[in-house]
């Protein structure tokens, strides 16, 4: 037990890794002995995040669980592993929406044994950034989870598969580039890659760099925005921030299902949580001073991205759309913070905060969700274009009591999760951008719109007689995917307080 | 000193190449097997000579000294160090791999792997020296077998063309180096060419500054430096499989060594007169070499130019002159040692099945050789740097090095990145993904064990130097420390 507690972390962070070494040991073709020794695979990190989570301390100050080793001493940096009120939530993300994702890949026929390997291995890279306590190895595994990403795409993706993949790869590895610079220049500026010991003096930097003796001298502030930026441009892409969302409609429509479950489920996560954890603290200053711009992306993908939402005809482009619309209000909620840190509006500044990463969280609920259940009508009637679909109520009950269901939650109806954390985001921006908060109310004004459509396209109107006597309805199988996640929907929806207490407790000791 | 383990290392593949000789040349069997004995004997100690060096105590170590002819100051004397410990290791690696991969090989085995041996010897000679004559001695060792290995089992179309091409490069290099280090060697004053006496000789900053573009460049270009970098290209896609991995993974390294070695160690003032150029060309070489990369549609190309990219980082890892800079350097040589030997590798295997290396009349290989994709995606995420593989340990330190001395080359370097995982993944997706085209249904043959057992090895070398650094990192740290002394630190 004493083992399991110092290293709870690494257990976490690697039984997925090694749980898919081990199902490369099984024949290829025993598909579904693959599948399932996949799914038990992926519910160990799941039960030890369960006990990571009623066993993690809220309100102690720092980070807890924290994990130190040699790993590249020569550049110093270190294996060090942590988590926070900000990080708890999003390994539970991780690691609940993985088992679910593989219990819906059940209808993938081709090469199973490396499709499951890969969505392993792609846990561990998302587990790992939201675990890591030194940049490098943030940025490692911040790689790492590309790359199956990439071949889940390219491999298992529909018509389209090739261009998205490669769109989505070149995107975030440029993204990634500045940020690995920026990274390298934090390095030779603060001689250590530990972000513990990088928050505490990096923003108070202030003397003249000397890596600049060469032609060009830059003064540090310049370098620290320049580093900023960087930063920003990176998790921008991620998250992904409007003007540089173009990569995420292809990638997400041409993703297997599972694929964009993940990948609107967590990856989009990613970015928010480097804001939270490396813009906002490192850059205070600047964050605060480019705070504004960063609050006029954000209106700009709510408002644009709901009206690009309502405007598609494809089911799949439809909630694609609708992740640049709900990650604006987390880009909201931050840049809402960055600019009232250290102010009288400090107060609002963590109420925003608190809504930010429960949004991500409820995010990362709703949108798995609707994926899935676009994927559970596009195995069926083989297309997703909404003019084709319609009046699938009858035929599918069940189907179509869930998806308003999830619908409603995505839409942020009072009493599900989706209406807590919005209404934290915009409660919190109200008194800081009192114009872009209101702006972006408006735009959920259309998020309502393109959700009725969608709910009406698909469920109302005259049946497509092309699946007449087809069997529309959702199987058991996919209905026990669906269950956590609208149990959850409900239960923050009802009584968020036992996630917030977590979120609160860490965001008011950080920005506080 | 009882057991003479780098004397040993050197000799042995020269010994076993000549002993092959005497083998009737038709039993192709015995002589396979009696060359992977040889390259078997000869990875072993390499890998005893890296694990029993001590970083602890630092400096040469294993070393051994006879004079060879003393009346001009000549003496065989080796040793290891942080620096060429790894290069040795490498080159016992890729000779072993070498071995395994040209297994297939009918065409005169005996005289094919005894060549191959003498350049072996002659790589491991140079990388040990601590004589500059007797470095010369087995850098020509080294670059004279290539022709022959080029020209008689090369590729037909260009093996001429490309084995003259590339000893004329080879030998006008050496021979400027020569004329510089004799030129050190009368300068010196001590009537000695060991590299101990000629790094004390202190010569005058004058004479550095002159001389050292001869020794520097001299070598450099056996490293592949812009713009004498295209005898390379061309060589590599000319070389049969086992010489490919030869030329790419240790011979372009002896190039970047001896530059090293021999350049900025002996003339460190001269190195930082021209580093501010050696850094302007080595970024042309990554960029440039990247984008040229990017445009060839023969499949080794691709993999030629991607050398050019990568040996730029090397020796922008050299001119930074910091710690992290040559650390860098240090590890890029032995990960892109390995890295191209597995492509190269992987090249061979495609083509000795489908007959052409034109990528767009390639595709859908992976499942007929799916272990040879895996260890070409593997190599690929290594050659862009992708974290988790030892191409991003080795390139970090270069980037956080040339921060420290030049950041506009940093950035403009970085470019190069973006590049090589725009091509490694257009190669991947179309020789390995993709419909395979009816030609070749059905007659794609696996590939044997002895391929599978060469794969395994050098991916798994990247692999665990990527999760596990410190099994190479402080060993090369400590050898920049080395460097740093002589060049003063910067």
């Amino acid at each position: 037990m004493a083992f399991l507690q110092a290293h709870l972390l690494t257990l976490i962070l690697f039984s997925p890794v090694a749980g898919a070494v081990l199902l490369l040991l099984i024949p290829r073709e025993r598909l579904q002995t693959i599948r399932w020794a996949a799914l038990l695979v992926s519910l160990i990190p799941f039960g030890l995040a369960l006990w990571l989570w009623f066993t993690y301390q809220p309100g102690v100050e720092g980070y807890q669980f924290v994990e130190q080793a040699i790993w590249y001493e020569a550049i110093g940096s270190s294996y060090h592993l942590g988590v926070d009120g900000i990080s708890v939530p999003m390994v539970m993300l991780t690691t609940l929406l993985t088992p679910l994702a593989i219990l819906i890949s059940w209808s993938i026929e081709e090469n199973v044994r490396s499709y499951m390997a890969l969505f392993l291995l792609l846990e561990t890279g998302m587990l790992g950034v939201f675990m890591s306590l030194d940049l490098l190895i943030f940025f490692v595994f911040w790689e790492i989870g590309l790359i199956p990403m990439y071949f889940l795409i390219n491999q298992w993706g529909s018509e389209n598969r090739e261009y998205a993949s490669f769109k989505f790869l070149i995107y975030t590895m440029a993204g990634s580039l500045g940020l690995l610079l920026a990274i390298q220049m934090i390095g030779v500026a603060s001689g250590t890659f530990d972000l513990i010991a990088i928050t505490e003096q990096w923003p108070t930097l202030n003397q003249s760099l000397t890596l600049f003796g060469l032609p060009i001298t830059l003064a540090i502030g310049t370098v620290k925005k320049i580093a900023f930026w960087a930063f920003v441009v990176a998790f921008a892409i991620k998250v992904p921030v409007w003007p540089f969302h173009t990569w995420l409609p292809d990638a997400h429509t041409e993703a297997p299902t599972a694929g964009s479950m993940i990948l609107a489920g967590v990856l989009l996560k990613l970015g928010a949580y480097g804001f939270l954890r490396l813009v906002l603290p490192l850059y205070p200053v600047e964050a605060k001073y480019f705070a504004g711009v960063l609050g006029f992306l954000a209106v700009l993908a709510i408002v644009l991205g709901a009206f690009a939402s309502w405007g598609q005809d494809d089911f799949k482009r439809l909630v694609a759309y609708s992740s640049v619309n709900h990650m604006g209000f987390v880009v909201l909620g931050i840049a809402a913070a960055a600019f009232a840190q250290g102010t009288m509006q400090a107060d609002d500044a963590v109420i925003a905060i608190n809504g930010a990463v429960l949004q991500m969280f409820n995010h990362g609920l709703s949108a798995a969700g609707m994926f899935l259940l676009v994927g559970v009508i596009y195995d069926r009637a083989h297309t997703r274009d909404l003019n084709k679909l319609g009046g699938l109520f009858p035929v599918a009950p069940i189907y179509g009591g869930i998806l308003i269901f999830t619908a409603m939650a995505s839409l942020g109806l009072p009493g599900l999760n989706g209406f807590v954390s919005e209404f934290l985001v915009v409660r919190g921006s109200w008194p800081i951008f009192t114009l872009y908060t209101a702006l972006s109310m408006l735009g959920l004004l259309i998020t309502g719109a393109y959700i009725l459509k969608g709910i009406a396209k698909v469920l109302h109107g005259p049946l497509n007689e092309k699946f007449l006597g087809q069997k529309m309805e959702i199987n058991r199988r996919e209905i026990i995917a669906m269950a956590p996640l609208m149990l959850l929907m409900l239960l923050i929806g009802v009584w968020p307080a036992w996630i917030l207490n977590v979120i609160n407790q860490t965001v008011k000791l950080l920005f506080g | 000193m009882e057991v003479r383990i780098l004397s040993i290392v050197v000799f042995t593949p020269i010994v076993f190449g000549i002993a092959l000789f005497f083998f009737p040349a038709e039993r192709h069997r015995e002589i396979r097997i009696f060359a992977l004995a040889g390259a078997t004997v000869a990875l072993l100690l390499s890998l005893w000579a890296y694990f029993t060096y001590d970083q602890v105590i630092g400096g040469y170590q294993l070393v051994e000294r006879y004079s060879w002819v003393p009346r001009l100051g000549i003496s065989y004397h080796v040793g290891v160090d942080g620096m060429n410990a790894p290069l040795v290791l490498l080159t016992g690696i890729v000779m072993f791999t070498g071995v395994l991969v040209s297994w297939g090989i009918d065409d005169r085995p005996r005289e094919f792997f005894g060549f191959l041996f003498i350049l072996a010897t002659g790589v491991f000679g140079v990388f040990v020296s601590l004589d500059l004559f007797q470095l010369f001695f087995f850098y020509e060792i080294a670059v004279f077998p290539m022709y022959l290995l080029i020209a008689i089992w090369g590729w037909k179309v260009t093996r001429e063309y490309a084995a003259m091409k590339l000893t004329l490069y080879l030998f006008i290099g050496s021979l400027i180096a020569i004329v510089g280090g004799l030129a050190m060697y009368f300068a010196s004053g001590a009537h000695s060419f060991s590299l101990f006496a000629l790094e004390q000789a202190s010569f005058s900053v004058e004479f550095q500054r002159f001389w050292f573009p001869f020794v520097f460049f001299g070598f450099a270009v056996l490293g592949g430096i812009f713009p004498v970098h295209n005898w390379s290209p061309d060589g590599h896609v000319a070389a049969p499989t086992a010489v490919s991995m030869f030329h790419a993974g240790v011979l372009m390294k002896v190039g970047a060594f001896a530059a090293l070695r021999v350049g900025i160690m002996l003339l460190p003032e001269g190195a930082k007169f021209w580093a501010p150029l050696v850094l302007g060309l080595a970024t042309v070489n990554v960029v440039y070499g990247a984008f040229i990369a990017s445009i060839q549609t023969d499949f080794k190309y691709v993999i030629g130019f991607s050398s050019v990219s990568h040996m730029g980082l090397v020796i922008l890892g050299f001119a930074t002159l910091n710690l992290d800079g040559i650390t860098g350097a240090g590890i890029q040589m032995f990960s892109h040692g390995v890295m191209t030997a597995l492509f190269f590798a992987v090249v061979g295997m495609v083509y000795d099945r489908a007959h052409t290396r034109e990528i767009p009349k390639l595709g859908g290989f992976f499942k007929a050789m799916p272990l040879v994709g895996i260890a070409f995606i593997i190599g690929g995420l290594v050659s862009m740097g992708m974290p988790g593989f030892s191409g991003f340990i080795a390139e970090f330190p270069i980037f956080m090095g040339l921060w420290q001395s030049q950041p506009i080359v940093a950035i403009l370097a970085a470019i190069s990145i973006v590049i090589t995982a725009g091509y490694i993944m257009r190669v991947i997706g179309r020789v390995f993904f993709g419909e395979m085209p009816e030609e070749f249904i059905g007659k794609i043959t696996p590939i044997n064990n002895f391929d599978k057992i060469a794969l395994v090895i050098l991916s798994g070398v990247l692999l665990l130097i990527g999760v596990y650094p410190t099994i190479i990192a402080p060993l090369v740290e400590s050898g920049a420390r080395a460097v740093l002394a002589l060049v003063g630190g910067a």
